[in-house]
């Protein structure tokens, strides 16, 4: 089943086109990685997704809305799609636990006791079921993408999408991060990853594809991508980066 | 020096009963102007061109003009324009809240604008809708980061309503004013006055940290 579908999908800021017809299907349960030098588009074609970045022209149907459609009720599209962000983004008025709970309860209806249920077992998975009531700004870095992460799975999300989640991390915390984006591709969760963690890229991805100026360059398994790319571009990236 | 002190004694009825005033205008125009403020805000954040337009103007007109000329507009200028008649303490805290709801709506936009714009993205991607994604990330936030300068527009304001006494409702100022009248002690009134201000204003600083480290240690 196809859970995304983008169709010549531009984006302009301005005068600066900087997605120049994209076009990508991800199937239920696949797990899609980004890479690309910076300023090639990834992240802004990731924002496209759940509509943080208004597309230009083109479609983006996700979960069969087309989110692009004027009258498309966004929130309810992404309430279907859980987002990790670079700077985590986590609400440092709220504790960790009212992080996770908040959107549930305001938006599932769910009880306060049962979002908590929901919070206490997602942290758990996470790791963090000991830091239910600590504050953002009081944990390392790590510890805060998985809460964000967490945060995302409350609301039961088909789709995840992570943007750069380990770019932001000390090296020593890039891995805690990494091992719960791993179970959750174990678990079957349809994922769009812009990633610089080749290592990542290349163990967990079933697609891997390679964007640039706009552009997807180049796309298949992990294999044919890092082990033999077709693309001059791809080439000179990954030489690079490895 | 003890002459001095028994004059202090002699203005102090008259004074204190100005210091009231002079209080409760501040009082009064502050909760106007914090309401005014937000709804000034609101409109200058909104989407819709014409809310923002009033802001602007309002915002512009205040900021362009000096207090004393705006009480001298709303007091004599405008009251015979509409021929009503207001009192001089109602056009007082007209003047003074109109006043600060500019300067208060303009603190607010800054707070908010001060939010990480991640806070929105992150509420957003949730499917939270942007008024809740206002009132429950985004606001919380920035009312900590404004509480400073709300605060310390709270003071400008106590010290502007001494401008007021020019259209002579009897705050602290017009009552020195009246004892120099009639006795043409000014040296040693306005010295009662100014300290009389400085007190009060230097206990409000005091009290302000102390609500700040409060609110920081939450």
């Amino acid at each position: 089943m196809i859970k995304v579908k983008v169709e010549q999908l531009k984006k302009s800021f301005g005068s600066l086109e900087v997605l120049k017809g994209i076009d990508l299907e991800v199937k239920e349960g696949e797990v899609v990685c980004l890479i690309g030098p910076s300023g090639s588009g990834k992240s802004t074609f990731l924002r496209c997704l759940n509509k943080l970045e208004e597309t230009t022209a083109g479609t983006v149907i996700v979960d069969d809305n087309d989110i692009t459609d004027p009258k498309c009720n966004i929130n309810k599209v992404r309430e279907n799609i859980g987002m990790v962000f670079q700077q985590f983004n986590l609400f440092p008025h709220l504790s960790v636990l009212e992080n996770i709970m908040l959107a549930p309860v305001d938006r599932k209806k769910m009880t306060k006791a049962e979002a908590k249920e929901t919070a206490e077992r997602l942290l758990a998975t996470v790791g963090l079921a000991e830091k239910a009531g600590e504050y953002p700004p009081n944990l390392s870095g790590g510890q805060q993408q998985r809460v964000a992460i967490a945060r995302a799975l409350a609301m039961n999300p088909d789709i995840m999408l992570f943007d750069e989640p380990t770019s932001a991390l000390d090296p020593e915390m890039v891995g805690e991060v990494l091992e719960v984006m791993k179970q959750l591709a174990k678990d079957g969760m349809t994922m769009i990853v812009v990633t610089h963690e080749m290592g990542f890229a290349r163990e967990v991805a079933d697609r891997v594809i390679f964007m640039d100026g706009g552009y997807i360059v180049e796309q298949g398994t992990p294999d044919a991508v890092f082990g033999n790319p077709q693309n001059k571009r791809t080439q000179d990236f990954l030489n690079k980066v490895l | 020096m003890s002459g001095f002190f028994e004059y202090v004694g002699q203005c102090m009825p008259q004074l204190f009963m100005g210091m009231k005033f002079t209080l409760l205008m501040t009082v009064c125009a502050l909760v106007l102007a914090v309401i005014i403020g937000m709804v000034a805000c609101l409109f200058s954040i909104s989407k819709m061109k014409p809310l923002n337009w009033i802001s602007g103007i309002y915002l512009s007109v205040i900021r362009g003009t000096p207090l004393m000329v705006q009480a001298f507009f709303i007091y004599f200028g405008l009251t015979s324009a509409l021929g009503i008649r207001i009192s001089a303490f109602n056009a007082a805290i007209l003047v003074l809240c109109l006043n600060a709801g500019a300067y208060l709506s303009e603190i607010f936009r800054s707070g908010i604008a001060a939010v990480n714009k991640g806070q929105m993205e992150a509420a957003r991607s949730l499917g939270l809708p942007y008024g809740v994604a206002m009132r429950k990330i985004i606001l919380p936030q920035a009312i900590r980061i404004v509480i400073p300068s709300v605060l310390n527009q709270f003071i400008i304001t106590l010290k502007d309503t001494s401008i007021l006494s020019v259209i002579g409702c009897g705050e602290l100022m017009r009552q020195g004013q009246q004892i120099i009248a009639y006795n043409f002690r000014a040296f040693e009134t306005y010295t009662i006055v100014a300290v009389m201000y400085y007190i009060v204003v230097v206990v409000l600083t005091k009290v302000f940290q102390v609500i700040e480290r409060g609110l920081a240690n939450k």
